[in-house]
């Protein structure tokens, strides 16, 4: 607790204790009025203060004018009818009580949250005079080399120079299992060092490392307001005075209205109930709530490897409909693999061989995926005369024997006959000493959790998918009929995504639209959607910058999830306006015809505002969603 | 131009009137109250005087809600 809420709390019990005690003491007249007069102005100085100054600065309808009204006329009421002073007192202690909850408990959520995304690194380690010293990340310069020990938050975004380790990356992706980091890899900032000592070659300033665009990207998030904010902020412009419209039309109606009839007026009685209207008038419940929801709701999805840019975003993901993918990157890995080798006469491992250490010296991607698949570093002393043919492939001697590998180009020009093979992807032939071995077949591979994320999508009530690719159609038809998607575009260039996505936004009708691409030169479909996602964006500060929200890591699953999220908190959001609403109506047409008196009035406003401050919170347990 | 301050504002009810209040003054293109993060950010208006405008925008909350300060 803070000071001032400590200082609260102290007073709501010195207040109670009194008023507790004030039942006991057979007092009356004007001696009981001024005791009770004691726990009043214990509870309620600050309040009246606060009204006093807020009439001198024509805020006439705040909640602290309100409830001094209200309490100041029950106090009179009492002096000069009942001789219930407890009734006044009560009211503002309930009152207070109900502001030290929300104060607390906001407070709480906001330290949470905050500690949710603590990956605000502390420090840097550099090397000066053979030292090591920590100084201040924000006065590293980029290229400058850090060390960071076992435990530490990697403060900057580098390449890694030397040692092997693994890193934490939970904070920044949600995802738990460490990574293996060795020589050459890029390092992320946010990340925890869990074993070896890195050092590290800063490649960026802090303000342009991940760490910082995350930081900022989160504290900001809130400030966009989503309609429904903007609907409680307009709610309550209107509720408060309408409110006080109506108590005034309590207090003086009926009894003008008696007094016409020739009946008793009953002044105080109708007064009574003027002054209970006031005091149910406050729409905190609302107006703290709502907010709040939002803010848990986006700490929550962070905590996940999902960022949210504002509660806008959120709600606009808690109505799609449609789910539009890029292919590249998003629902498949974007990196070739061997997917099958089909070897002739020879072993599989033999043919691998072959074809790795005949590509050994290419810097060609295919190239690269063969040693991968290979797993050995080539013994280059066994390859000689290697021959790069540009557009068909290489030729070389391995081990004394004649090696070509490439397309079916390459063996039409040395005319080997070969199979042909109609698999989607890239198809390597391979011939030694000039007859056909067989040949490897490369390909994009779908993400593992892909097929998955699409059936998850299906069941949080994703209407359509559609993937976007400018793949040729046979590759995008298999791709689209192993995960089931509803639409596959092929062939488009960079340009027509965008025309494909305003076409959809077009024909869909109430339900937003999702496009969720890789953040690497999508970002104008990515700003055309309703939402734009980008994944994989760790590291990639452009997709930051570009998309609504933001992946993490590249896990398609995350995209169902945060669905998920934004409806859980959008259903709070509903919840609580519908439900401080009903239950604020129900209290003032109880207490306007006199079936409630000032003590439900209280606990109506009060613990409606507590009811829904704790069912806010619930938006930050997203972990199951 | 556009800044962020750090504020203390005790009530949601009053960060909303805050903010209506504030987008009116001279030199000021729009505001934000961030209840959750007790943040303000104020969008100046096109050759405001910033310190002027600030100061202005600080009364104007003080009047709303008596506990409120600003970090300038």
């Amino acid at each position: 607790m803070t000071k001032k809420q400590k200082k609260l709390r102290r007073r709501i019990l010195i207040a109670a204790g009194l008023l507790g005690a004030l039942h006991f003491i057979p007092v009356t007249g004007p001696v009981r009025f001024f005791l009770y007069l004691i726990p009043y102005f214990v509870i309620g100085y600050d309040l009246l203060k606060k009204a006093a100054i807020g009439i001198a600065n024509g805020q006439v309808l705040d909640e602290n004018f309100l409830m001094a009204i209200a309490t100041v006329g029950a106090l009179i009421l009492g002096l000069t009818q009942s001789g219930d002073y407890a009734e006044a007192v009560a009211v503002m202690l309930f009152f207070q009580i109900g502001e030290l909850f929300e104060s607390y408990a906001v407070g709480k959520s906001r330290k949470n949250i905050a500690a949710l995304m603590d990956i605000r690194p502390d420090h840097a380690n550099i090397l000066q005079n053979g030292q090591l010293v920590q100084v201040d990340p924000e006065t590293v310069e980029a290229g400058t080399v850090i060390f960071v020990k076992p435990g530490e938050k990697v403060p900057l975004d580098g390449i890694l120079l030397s040692g092997n380790s693994t890193l934490d990356t939970s904070a920044l992706t949600g995802e738990s299992l460490p990574r293996d980091v060795s020589a050459g890899d890029e390092i992320v900032s946010g990340c925890i060092n869990l074993t070896g000592l890195l050092q590290i070659r800063t490649t960026k300033a802090f303000g342009e490392s991940t760490v910082s665009k995350i930081l900022e990207l989160v504290e900001n998030a809130s400030s966009r307001k989503s309609r429904s904010e903007d609907f409680v902020t307009k709610f309550a412009r209107y509720y408060t005075p309408a409110v006080c419209i109506a108590a005034l039309a309590v207090a003086c109606v009926p009894p003008v209205a008696n007094l016409l009839l020739g009946s008793q007026p009953e002044f105080s009685v109708w007064l009574y109930r003027a002054l209970s209207f006031l005091v149910a008038s406050c729409p905190c419940a609302l107006v703290i709530s709502i907010p709040l929801t939002f803010f848990a709701g986006i700490g929550g999805a962070s905590r996940e490897g999902i960022l949210v840019k504002g509660s806008n975003y959120l709600e606009a993901l808690s109505k799609t409909r449609t789910v539009v993918f890029d292919k590249t990157g998003t629902l498949t890995r974007g990196a070739f693999e061997v997917v099958d080798i089909h070897p002739v006469d020879m072993t599989v491992d033999a043919l691998l061989e072959y074809a790795a250490l005949a590509e050994s010296a290419s810097c060609h991607p295919i190239s690269k995926c063969l040693q991968r698949r290979y797993g050995n570093q080539p013994d280059h002393k066994r390859v000689s005369h290697i021959q790069e043919i540009s557009g068909h492939g290489v030729t070389a001697i391995v081990d004394g024997k004649t090696v070509a590998a490439g397309n079916h180009k390459l063996m039409q020009h040395l005319s080997i006959p070969y199979i042909r093979e109609q698999a989607v992807g890239t198809v390597i032939h391979v011939a030694v000493g000039g007859s056909y071995a067989g040949y490897i077949l490369i390909a994009d591979t779908l993400k593992s959790t892909a097929q998955a994320a699409m059936v998850a999508l299906k069941k949080a009530g994703i209407q359509k998918t559609v993937m976007l690719t400018g793949d040729n159609a046979a590759t995008a038809r298999q791709i689209g009929d192993q995960l089931q998607i509803d639409r596959v575009c092929a062939q488009l260039l960079p340009g027509d995504k965008v025309t494909q996505v305003e076409a959809l936004l077009a024909e869909s009708s109430g339900g937003k639209l999702a496009f969720v691409g890789d953040g690497i030169n999508d970002a104008p479909v990515l700003g055309r959607a309703d939402i734009g996602i980008a994944m994989g964006a760790m590291g990639a500060d452009a997709a930051i910058e570009a998309a609504d929200v933001v992946l993490m890591d590249d896990d398609p699953m995350k995209i169902a999830k945060a669905i998920r999220i934004s409806r859980k908190c959008l259903g709070i959001v509903y919840q609580n306006i519908v439900f401080a609403i009903a239950v604020k109506l129900l209290a003032l047409i109880l207490v306007a015809f006199g079936a409630a008196n000032m003590w439900l009035a209280i606990f109506a406003d009060v613990g409606v505002m507590v009811l829904a401050v704790l069912n806010a919170i619930r938006a930050m347990f997203v972990k199951k969603c | 131009m556009q800044k962020t301050y750090q504020i203390e504002v005790d009530c949601a009810n009053c960060a909303a009137k805050m903010e209506v209040a504030a987008g009116k003054l001279e030199g000021v293109a729009a505001v934000t109250v961030n209840y959750m993060t007790q943040k303000m950010t104020v969008v100046f208006a096109e050759g405001a005087d910033v310190a002027a405008t600030i100061q202005a925008v600080a009364k104007t909350c003080k009047k709303i809600d008596s506990d409120f300060s600003i970090e300038l």
